[in-house]
C-alpha cells in the first residue's frame, strides 16, 4: 500500500465524516427540541414556583427566544469554531462538562472493550480447539448466558455478591472520597472501582466475541489452505495461530469497531447502577433536564468519535488481512 | 391487599431488600468512604437527589439547591416547627404595632467566606435589587415594600406599603438567602462567575464539586457563632440509583438521607434499624399537600357533584399507610395542617365509595352496559416510583365507582409542559405552602391567577367569594380577620373541591443515630448544620 494512496483514501473518508457529523448535528438539532416542554419549564417545575416573567428570562437567558433558524445558525456558527455551546442549567461550557466525563467514560467502557476482546476471543479460539468436548459447551453456556441477561442485573448481582457479601469490592463511585490519595495509591483505588462495572459493562460483548470467533475459526479451519499448512507439515500452533485465526478475526474487528464507537457514549446503566460519573448518565440528565446545549455536545462527541472509529476499524482491516486495499 | 400484589412479581427492589437484609445480618460494611478520615477529621457523609445544577439558592429554587445551598448560605432569621421566627444573620428583629415597619439588626463579626464582612449594605441589596430580579416565588411579597433602607452597618429597616402578616415568613435561607452584594452587584446575577464559586456567610464553604460524583463542602473557619461548625466537612454523594442509596444507608457509608433520597416506601426497614433514626419533621415550613389535579374545563369535571364523587371514592387511609407506610398525614383541608390558619374543624367528605357511586348516579352519569360512567386521561407524575404506585391506586378506586382512568405516562418536561398548557385532564400534584397561605395556598385558587403556567390556578378554577375571601386574608392587619377569611375559604373550597386533596406529604429524613441537633426548624436539613455533631 503505497503512502499517497493512503493519504488520499484518509483525506476522503474524513471529508465524508465531516459531513455526517454536520448531518448529525443538524438532525440532532431538531429532535431535541422535538421532546415536550423546554428547559425553562423543567427548572420552573422543578422549583415549584414561576411567573410568565420568569418563564421570558430563563428563555432569554437560554437563547430560546430566537426563532428556530436563528438558532440553529448561532449553533453552527459555534460548531465551526469548535465551540459546543453553554450549558446555562449548569453555567459552564459544554466542553469542559463532557471534558470532565470523558476520562471516567474512556476508562470504563476502555476497560471493558480491551476485557471482552481479549477474554472473548480467547474463549473462542479455545472453543473451537476444543469443539464438541466439555470445553466448549461450558464455554458456549456461558457465553450465551452473558449473552441474554440484562446488564443492570448483572451489576446489582456483582454487587450483592462482591461488595456485600464478600466485602472484596467498593459497589459506588469511582474512588474513595475523601480519603485523598495520590499516585499509585490513587491508581489502585480506582482500579478496584473499575472492576465491577468494567465486568458488567464487557460481559455482553464478551460473549458476542467469543462465539463469533468460535463460528469464525470452524469456518476457517475447513478451509483448503489450512489443509495444505497441515500437509506440508507444519505444527498446529503456528496453524492456529497464523493461519486460522488471522482469517478469523475479520468478522470480530467489524463488531470491535461497532462497540469501540460507542467508548465515548458510555452506558446509562451501568453508570447508574455503580454510580460511575461517565458521559453517559451526563447525557441522560440532561435529556430529562432539556438542557439542549449539552445534550447536542454529547451527540456531536460520540458521533464524531464513532466516525474516527470506523476509519480506524477500516485500516485495521487493511492491516490484519493484506487482500483488502484502503480506498479501493 | 398489599402492594407487592398490586405489583406482582419479584422486582429488582425486592432482590436488593434480600441484600440490604444479608449485608446487615452478617454486619458487613462496604469498603468506601468514612466518618473519621485519616487525620481525624469529622465527615459527614450524606447523599443529594437529584444532582443539583448550581448551589446557589434564590439563583437557583430546586429542592437539592436549597438543601446544599442552605449549608453554604444563610438568611436573616429562621423558623421553629410552629412557624415562629428565630434569630440567625438578625440577632433580632422589631415590627411596629401598624404592622408597617420592620426593623432587623445583624449579628456582629460576621464575615463572608472571601473574608469581606457582611454587612446592612448586603441585606438591603438582596431585598431590593437581587430577589425582585430572580426569585419569582418572591417577587409578590416584595411588591409590598415602600423602602428598604440600612440605618447604619447593622440595622435594616423596611417600610411595607400596607401591612402584609405574612411578610416575616419570608427570610429563611430558602426563602431570602443573603447572597453577597460586592460580587453580584452590577453583573448578570444568573451568569455571574459566583454561581459556579459559591460564596455565603454559612457555617461550610464551597470545596469540591466532581460533576456526577460528590459535592464537598468544607468547614468554614470564620464562621460567625464561636466553636461551630463542629464537623469538618459535608461531603453529597451522587448517587443515581434508590436502591443503592439504600444499601449505602444501611452499611454505613453515608450517615443521612433525606428529601428524594429514600422514598416512603422504603421507610419501614430502615425504621427497624437500631443505628438509624427516621425522622419526618423539618418540613413544617414547606408543607407540601398533593391532590389530584383536575382541569375543570374538561366534562364531567366542571360539575362540583362530580369532583366530590371522585374524592369519595378514594381511601386516603390506604393511600397513607400502605403506599407511604405512615410517612405523612391525610389531608383534611385545602391548608396543611402545619401550615398557618389551617382550620382543624374542616373536614373533607368522608370516604363512602356506595355515596360516591349515588352522587354520580344523581349528577347525571349512570353506568353504561360495560359498567363504566365515564373515561378520563389520567397522568402520572414523573417523580419516582411513589407516583407511579399511587397512580395504580387511583385507577383501582376510580374503577370502584365506574370512571375508566387512560394512564398517560410522561418526563418531567412534558408534564411542566402539558400541566401548563391546561392539556391534560386529571394528573397528579403537590405544592408546597411555604408557611402562610396567603403565599402558598391562594395561587392556587383564585381566578386572578389562572394562567397557563405550571403550580398557578391550572385547573380554571372561579369562584368571587373564594377569591374576596384571599383578597381580604391578604390585606387584613390582624390574625384574627385573616383567621376569619381562611376558615370561610377551607368550608367552601371543600365544598367546590377544585382538587382532590389527599396527603399532607412528609420526606423521611434518616440519619445516623450519633448525628444529633439534626433537626431543629420548620426548614429541617436545609439548615446549615452550625450546630450538629457526631
Amino acid at each position: 500500500m503505497d503512502l499517497s494512496h493512503f493519504l488520499r483514501f484518509i483525506a476522503q473518508r474524513l471529508i465524508k465524516a465531516v459531513s455526517v457529523v454536520i448531518g448529525v448535528i443538524i438532525l440532532a438539532f431538531f429532535l431535541v427540541r422535538l421532546a415536550p416542554g423546554d428547559p425553562a419549564l423543567v427548572i420552573a417545575g422543578q422549583s415549584g414556583a414561576a411567573d410568565a416573567q420568569f418563564l421570558d428570562q430563563l428563555r432569554q437567558q437560554f437563547g430560546l427566544d430566537k426563532s428556530m433558524p436563528e438558532q440553529l445558525f448561532i449553533y453552527l456558527k459555534g460548531i465551526a469554531q469548535f465551540d459546543l455551546g453553554y450549558s446555562h442549567r449548569v453555567q459552564r461550557t459544554v466542553a469542559s462538562l463532557i471534558g470532565e466525563r470523558l476520562p471516567a467514560t474512556i476508562l470504563l467502557t476502555g476497560a471493558a472493550f480491551l476485557f471482552a476482546v481479549s477474554v472473548g476471543v480467547t474463549l473462542g479460539v479455545l472453543a473451537a480447539r476444543r469443539v464438541g468436548t466439555w470445553a466448549d459447551s461450558l464455554i458456549t453456556v456461558v457465553a450465551l448466558t452473558c449473552y441474554a441477561t440484562p446488564l443492570f442485573w448483572v451489576g446489582l448481582i456483582f454487587i450483592l455478591i462482591f461488595s456485600i457479601q464478600l466485602g472484596w469490592l467498593p459497589a459506588l463511585g469511582m474512588f474513595t472520597i475523601g480519603a485523598d490519595l495520590s499516585g499509585p495509591a490513587f491508581a489502585l483505588d480506582v482500579g478496584r472501582h473499575l472492576i465491577l462495572p468494567a465486568l458488567t459493562l464487557g460481559l455482553f460483548f464478551m460473549a458476542l466475541y467469543a462465539r463469533l470467533t468460535r463460528a469464525s475459526m470452524l469456518e476457517v479451519a475447513t478451509q483448503d489452505f489450512v489443509r495444505t499448512a497441515r500437509a506440508k507439515g507444519l505444527r498446529e500452533g503456528p496453524i492456529v495461530r497464523r493461519h486460522v485465526l488471522r482469517n478469523a478475526l475479520l468478522p470480530v474487528i467489524g463488531f470491535a469497531g461497532v462497540q469501540a464507537g460507542t467508548l465515548v457514549g458510555g452506558s446509562v446503566l451501568v453508570e447508574t447502577v455503580f454510580s460511575w460519573p461517565g458521559v453517559g448518565r451526563l447525557a441522560f440528565e440532561a435529556l430529562l433536564a432539556r438542557d439542549y446545549n449539552l445534550l447536542l455536545g454529547v451527540f456531536i462527541t460520540t458521533s464524531a468519535m464513532a466516525v474516527v472509529i470506523n476509519l480506524i476499524t477500516d485500516v485495521v482491516y487493511a492491516l490484519v488481512d493484506p487482500r483488502i486495499e484502503v480506498g479501493a | 391487599m398489599t402492594v407487592s400484589k398490586m405489583r406482582g412479581g419479584l422486582g429488582r427492589r425486592d432482590l436488593l431488600k434480600l441484600a440490604a437484609a444479608g449485608a446487615v445480618g452478617g454486619a458487613m460494611t462496604l469498603p468506601g468512604t468514612v466518618s473519621v478520615d485519616a487525620q481525624g477529621r469529622k465527615v459527614l457523609n450524606t447523599i443529594i437527589t437529584p444532582e443539583p445544577p448550581i448551589a446557589v439558592p434564590g439563583i437557583n429554587n430546586q429542592g437539592p439547591t436549597l438543601i446544599v445551598g442552605g449549608k453554604l448560605f444563610e438568611g436573616l432569621l429562621s423558623y421553629t416547627p410552629k412557624l415562629e421566627p428565630k434569630p440567625l444573620l438578625a440577632k433580632s428583629f422589631t415590627i411596629s404595632a401598624d404592622g408597617l415597619t420592620y426593623g432587623f439588626v445583624l449579628e456582629a463579626g460576621v464575615t463572608w467566606h472571601d473574608g469581606k464582612p457582611f454587612t446592612a449594605e448586603d441585606v438591603v441589596f438582596n431585598i431590593t435589587k437581587l430577589h425582585p430580579e430572580v426569585n419569582p416565588r418572591l417577587r409578590g411579597t416584595l411588591a409590598n415594600i415602600e423602602s428598604c433602607v440600612a440605618k447604619d452597618a447593622s440595622t435594616i429597616e423596611i417600610k411595607l406599603k400596607a401591612p402584609f402578616e405574612p411578610f416575616i415568613l419570608n427570610f429563611d435561607s430558602t426563602t431570602l438567602p443573603m447572597l453577597p452584594k460586592h460580587l453580584y452587584e452590577g453583573t448578570d446575577f444568573r451568569n455571574n462567575p459566583a454561581n459556579q464559586n459559591p460564596v455565603g456567610t454559612g457555617p461550610f464553604r464551597y470545596g469540591e464539586w466532581q460533576r456526577g460524583n460528590f459535592i464537598r463542602l468544607l468547614k468554614f473557619d470564620k464562621y460567625w457563632k464561636p466553636g461551630k461548625p463542629t464537623i469538618d466537612e459535608v461531603v453529597y454523594r451522587i448517587i443515581p440509583d434508590s436502591t443503592l442509596r439504600g444499601v449505602s444507608l444501611q452499611t454505613g457509608q453515608v450517615q443521612l438521607a433525606a428529601f428524594n433520597d429514600i422514598e416512603a416506601f422504603d421507610v419501614p426497614r430502615f425504621r427497624a434499624e437500631p443505628n438509624l433514626d427516621v425522622s419526618i419533621a423539618g418540613w413544617e415550613l414547606f408543607a407540601p399537600l398533593s391532590w389530584i389535579d383536575l382541569n375543570l374545563r374538561v366534562k364531567p369535571l366542571d360539575d362540583a357533584r362530580v369532583r366530590r364523587a371522585l374524592s369519595m371514592a378514594i381511601d386516603r387511609a390506604f393511600i397513607l399507610n400502605r403506599l407511604w407506610f405512615g410517612v405523612g398525614k391525610v389531608a383534611t383541608s385545602p391548608i396543611a395542617s402545619s401550615t398557618k390558619f389551617h382550620d382543624p374543624s374542616v373536614r373533607l367528605p368522608a370516604f363512602d365509595v356506595a355515596a360516591a357511586n349515588r352522587l354520580l348516579d344523581e349528577a347525571g352519569h349512570p353506568r353504561k352496559a360495560d359498567g363504566t360512567r365515564f373515561e378520563l386521561k389520567f397522568m402520572t407524575l414523573p417523580y419516582g416510583e411513589i407516583w407511579n404506585r399511587l397512580g395504580e391506586y387511583i385507577r383501582q378506586a376510580m374503577g370502584q365507582i365506574g370512571v375508566r382512568l387512560v394512564g398517560e405516562a410522561v418526563d418531567a418536561g412534558t408534564w411542566a409542559r402539558r400541566v401548563g398548557a391546561w392539556e391534560y385532564e386529571m394528573t397528579i400534584n403537590f405544592v408546597y405552602q411555604w408557611g402562610d397561605p396567603t403565599i402558598g395556598v391562594e395561587r392556587t385558587y383564585v381566578s386572578s391567577n389562572i394562567q397557563k403556567i405550571a403550580f398557578t390556578n391550572t385547573m380554571g378554577f372561579s369562584n368571587p367569594k373564594v377569591d374576596e375571601l384571599f383578597a381580604t386574608a391578604r390585606r387584613s392587619a390582624t390574625a384574627a380577620e385573616r383567621q376569619a377569611a381562611f376558615s370561610e375559604v377551607q368550608k367552601i373550597l371543600v365544598q367546590e373541591m377544585p382538587v382532590i386533596w389527599l396527603l399532607e406529604l412528609a420526606f423521611p429524613t434518616i440519619s445516623d443515630k450519633r448525628l444529633k441537633n439534626l433537626i431543629t426548624t420548620a426548614t429541617g436539613i436545609h439548615d446549615g448544620f452550625a450546630d450538629v455533631t457526631m
